[in-house]
């Protein structure tokens, strides 16, 4: 439907190509009856616990599980979420690059995916640098003389820890989280790709 | 003070070949992510009681 105004021109763009049994489907195709393509949802699972566990901690502060039996626990939930969401999207990443998931107009979604990847990267490098231990000093000395190299240490200096708990809390977590959100809606949209072998031949939604 | 299950205070193990070295922990965790990866591949996925009902 064309239109003359930008409310309509984005909606066109995003809510009209959007099919409710897309977004919320109830079935999949024959194909995705695998374990390997339960580590998407299991990295989602895992970011949904690193948020939570990061929001509890907001609470307290950074230097909270020094003192605080509770702080301690809830921050080892953010740390093996941490773990586990890595672990999770890097088997991810394994078996769509195997299956060569870009396949079929799915560039976008192959792109937002290394997208993920690399702001994940970032928010675990700005979350090792709060840490408020001897681990974190030395990381942010380090990495402060590899930020020079680069070129970026006026902008972001790894000593400067007020400023790595606000990249880390404020801005980071809403980059990666529209990143995903968008990977997620684009794989919502174009559907699991089917495996090389059956490329075309199992229609999408179809039964076994 | 809270103490770790298990004693990470004390430098890393390290494994090297020639050029190549890299601590035990990353190690094992690379390992475990192949293990985990070559497991999706080749154990069967359960299928539901309805579909088995299909199938007859």
């Amino acid at each position: 439907m064309s239109t003359s105004s930008w409310t309509g021109r984005v909606r066109a763009a995003t809510l009209e190509k959007m099919k409710p049994e897309d977004l919320l489907p109830e079935e999949q195709p024959a194909y995705v009856a695998s374990w390997i393509y339960i580590f998407g949802v299991l990295t989602l699972a895992a970011l949904f616990m690193l948020i939570f566990s990061g929001l509890v901690l907001t609470v307290e502060g950074p230097a909270w599980w020094h003192t605080s039996t509770i702080g301690h626990y809830w921050n080892s939930v953010h740390l093996w979420s941490v773990e586990l969401f890595f672990i999770f999207m890097v088997v991810h990443l394994w078996g769509k690059f195997w299956m060569a998931a870009w396949r079929g107009k799915r560039t976008a979604t192959w792109i937002t995916g290394v997208l993920a990847f690399g702001t994940s990267i970032i928010t675990a490098f700005t979350g090792y640098v709060i840490q408020t231990n001897f681990d974190s000093q030395w990381i942010s000395t380090q990495a402060k003389d590899g930020f020079n190299a680069m070129g970026i240490g006026a902008y972001f200096n790894a000593l400067n820890t007020g400023q790595a708990i606000l990249i880390h809390v404020a801005l980071l977590p809403l980059v990666v989280g529209v990143i995903v959100l968008w990977h997620v809606l684009l794989v919502r949209r174009k559907g699991v790709v089917p495996p090389i072998d059956n490329d075309g031949t199992i229609a999408r939604g179809a039964k076994k | 003070m809270h103490h770790a299950i298990i004693n990470l205070n004390h430098p890393a193990h390290y494994i090297g070949l020639g050029p190549f070295s890299i601590s035990l922990g990353n190690l094992l965790i690379i390992l475990a992510m192949c293990i985990v990866f070559l497991a999706a591949l080749f154990i069967p996925f359960p299928h539901s009681d309805k579909e088995g009902e299909d199938q007859k």
